[in-house]
């Protein structure tokens, strides 16, 4: 049951009859003109246990898969490295965001020293601050204790963050945070899984089947992004980024992705500010 | 290795580490995003900032890629993403398609 909206996730429209097909809730936050339906399996008796469920499922569609197969490459990349099964693993699951886990590794591979590692690994991970700051505000109704919040930024890392903006608007308040701890929950459980598969399997892979699963992770970003973008500074924001960010990778690299997000994300605030003040 | 302490102890130190130079970007996160609104101006500006910060790592993660990737042709890979975006757009926004389809064009010259 819990694997049936997997089909559902990529392609079908939200809204076909399901197996909890119910009216949809009276919602202030649903009731925008511009806001679209919920999810079928959401009515008004709907528990925050079924929306963990449904957001486990989430890692048995597209994201899911895409996020297994850069797993694949971390596994065989630790191993490559000298790493443990154990620290790859606990690496994974502690870090919870590929480019901190490959720079981690990268530096340790190097011999670069702890302090070295763990300065690069700072710097992958200021990205993580805007990101959490545009997750959190959508936990605020949910009836829960508060220490959840902190369990739910944990999960915050490009996959579930792209996932979360996309889901999470469409259900009712209380349900967020519960589906969102599901989808990390579910993110975790196939990357520990493709780290272990890809520790022992790595070498086994053609180059050009690898150069293609390297690819499918910015596909998979890409697609997602354009996916989610409603308003007209979306769509800018998506494009500035792409023009600026290997630009800015050559100019200041080590803070390009922040600095990206920074001035491509205020221009496009700005524009879309500036348009809706005078329509 | 000399750099990874080994043992229970060297597992307990790199957690230690893990949490304090990394979970606390999440955690400060948290923290900032405290008394913010979905429908606040500032979590607008914040959310187009981690937008473009994304589709900035997309375009880094083509053009300057790691490992296998890098001896795929920048035109090629390129091909790859614009291939992905059609199908993904023809096909109603099918993700799976659109990602399997996009990556699998650089697999063309290997059956040519």
């Amino acid at each position: 049951m819990t694997g049936k909206d997997g089909a559902s996730e990529t392609g079908t429209p939200a809204g076909e009859a399901g197996p909890f097909d119910h009216a949809p809730v009276a919602d202030p936050d649903l009731t925008k003109p511009d806001a679209p339906a919920p999810p079928a399996w959401v009515g008004p008796a709907t528990g925050r246990r079924t929306s963990f469920v449904r957001g486990l499922a989430v890692a048995m569609s597209a994201p899911g898969w895409v996020l297994f197969a850069t797993s694949l490459g971390f596994g065989a990349l630790a191993r490559d490295s000298g790493l443990s099964i154990e620290m790859s693993l606990l690496l994974t699951a502690a870090l919870y965001a590929l480019p901190a886990q490959v720079v981690f590794v990268d530096q340790l591979a190097r011999d670069a020293g702890l302090f070295a590692a763990a300065i690069a690994v700072m710097l992958t991970a200021i990205r993580l601050l805007p990101m959490t700051v545009s997750m959190v505000p959508f936990f605020r109704g949910d009836p829960g204790p508060g220490l959840l919040k902190i369990v739910a930024v944990h999960f915050v890392a490009i996959t579930s963050w792209l996932e979360g903006q996309r889901r999470l608007p469409l259900l009712p308040p209380r349900l967020r945070l519960a589906h969102f701890i599901g989808i990390g929950s579910g993110m975790i459980a196939v990357t520990l899984l493709g780290t272990t598969l890809g520790f022992y399997a790595a070498a086994s892979v053609p180059v050009s089947v690898s150069a293609a699963l390297l690819l499918a992770t910015p596909i998979y970003f890409l697609l997602s992004l354009i996916g989610v973008a409603r308003e007209v500074g979306d769509s800018l924001a998506i494009a500035l980024g792409l023009l600026a960010g290997p630009a800015l990778f050559v100019v200041v690299p080590g803070l390009d992705l922040l600095a990206t997000g920074v001035i491509c994300g205020t221009i496009a605030f700005l524009i879309e500010r500036r348009r809706k003040v005078r329509p | 290795m000399s750099a990874l302490p080994e043992g229970a102890v060297g597992t307990l130190v790199l957690v230690g580490i893990i949490l304090l130079v990394h979970e606390s970007w999440r955690w400060a996160g948290l923290v900032l995003a405290r008394d913010l609104t979905t429908e606040s101006a500032l979590f607008r500006w914040v959310q187009l900032v981690a937008t473009a910060l994304v589709a900035g790592l997309v375009a880094r993660l083509v053009v300057f890629p790691a490992g296998a990737l890098e001896a795929v042709d920048l035109t090629l890979r390129l091909a790859g993403v614009a291939v992905g975006i059609a199908i993904f757009l023809v096909t109603g926004r099918n993700l799976l398609l659109g990602v399997f389809v996009g990556s699998a064009v650089v697999l063309v010259p290997a059956f040519l």
